[in-house]
């Protein structure tokens, strides 16, 4: 996907100085190798700061919250779904923005890639076509892109963005025959107790950094709950009952909400994976309300209207 | 979808109940809290999600 770059640059650049947009949002090459970073754009000379290639895995919409300027922004499929989100739920008005879709063909596991060498440090990362290349001090590694991908990009079935102005490059096939809750089902397949263990396991190690609610473009409250104090709705420690009810109430407020963008569990410093209990509102709003985030902005949101016909077979 | 996301984490079913009852139903009341009382008693007491209260030496 490296190849974008180079439109990617020329669109911002003509953008801004058209005055079409006062700012461009998109990513440049990180300090280290694979931590890509968000950038802000609002200058034409600097446009050849932007980057993409497949290790960009942050979330641009979290950066449009609330912004009252005119935006550039890069999207692809996963990003585009919260672009509607925010739209949906008011928080920027489409008409502020020019997005620029990017047909995704997945981001690469930077964890998986350190595992691959041995945790080696990586120095250099070089992205040719479906491969990459690994290199260090004293090694060079080629690895297939495809093998690599993270979790949430191996299972995706919306890499082309639903909403855009223009697009680099024409849309991609779609993956078919993946199924994107397999790992649920077969967590639903345990009992209570082993449940509860997977979970408790998961969990284990999280250190309450809230990297995860940063990163995730639904988290946009003025005060988290989290940080709320009077009243306090959660304990602050690493008590693992806080700890877990930190985890549910997080993964329920982006019921109905989360495109399974990965941003939350690319950033966790541990590495949890967090996506197991949002993942399993995304399967349930798709079996009861036929429903997947961010697909149609004139649709609005599962938990957000009334319908006589509503699944309500647990209420008594 | 709470009691879905709960359950799927562990909570066994049948401990979260939920119901819509009017001031007027009183008899529905009834049977629902005997129900829920219950279907909880068969459960047993609550084993997760427990918030043990701080040792102090």
């Amino acid at each position: 996907m490296i190849e974008y770059t180079a439109i990617i640059r020329d669109t911002a650049k003509k953008l801004l100085k058209d005055g079409k947009v006062d700012v461009f949002i998109g990513y440049k090459k990180g300090t280290v190798p694979m931590m890509n970073e968000p950038v802000v754009i609002s200058d034409p000379e600097k446009v050849d700061t932007l980057h993409w290639d497949s290790l960009c895995g942050l979330n641009l919409c979290n950066y449009l919250t609330k912004r009252k300027d005119k935006i550039g922004i890069i999207a692809n499929g996963c990003n585009s779904r919260n672009i509607v989100t925010h739209i949906l739920e008011n928080q920027i008005s489409r008409e502020q923005l020019y997005i620029v879709g990017i047909p995704c063909t997945g981001v690469i596991d930077h964890r998986a890639v350190l595992r691959a060498v041995g945790n080696k440090e990586v120095l250099d990362v070089q992205e040719q076509g479906d491969k990459f290349t690994v290199s260090g001090n004293g090694f060079s590694e080629t690895f297939d892109k495809a093998k690599f991908l993270r979790t949430n990009c191996a299972v995706c079935t919306h890499r082309n963005p639903v909403i855009y102005d223009e697009m680099v490059a024409s849309p991609v096939k779609e993956q078919e025959g993946v199924d994107p809750f397999e790992d649920v089902k077969k967590i639903e397949a345990m009992d209570p107790e082993k449940k509860w263990g997977f979970f408790t396991k998961m969990i284990e190690r999280c250190l309450r950094c809230y990297a995860c609610r940063n990163s995730c473009p639904l988290c946009y409250c003025p005060t988290c709950f989290v940080d709320e104090s009077k009243p306090q709705w959660v304990g602050k420690s690493i008590d693992p009952t806080d700890t877990m009810t930190f985890h549910i109430m997080r993964a329920y407020h982006c019921a109905g909400r989360c495109t399974d963008c990965g941003a939350c569990e690319r950033v966790c410093p541990v590495g949890i994976p967090m996506r197991q209990f949002t993942k399993k509102l995304n399967k349930d709003a798709l079996e009861y309300f036929s429903w997947e985030a961010g697909l149609n902005p004139d649709a609005r949101p599962p938990l957000d209207v009334y319908k006589p016909d509503d699944y309500n077979d647990f209420v008594k | 979808m709470l009691k879905g996301l709960l359950e799927h984490i562990g909570i066994e079913p049948g401990r979260l109940n939920f119901s819509w009852i009017s001031s007027a139903e009183a008899t529905k009341f009834v049977d629902v809290a005997q129900q829920v009382a219950a279907s909880v008693k068969a459960l047993g007491p609550a084993r997760y999600l427990i918030k043990k209260r701080a040792e102090v030496a």
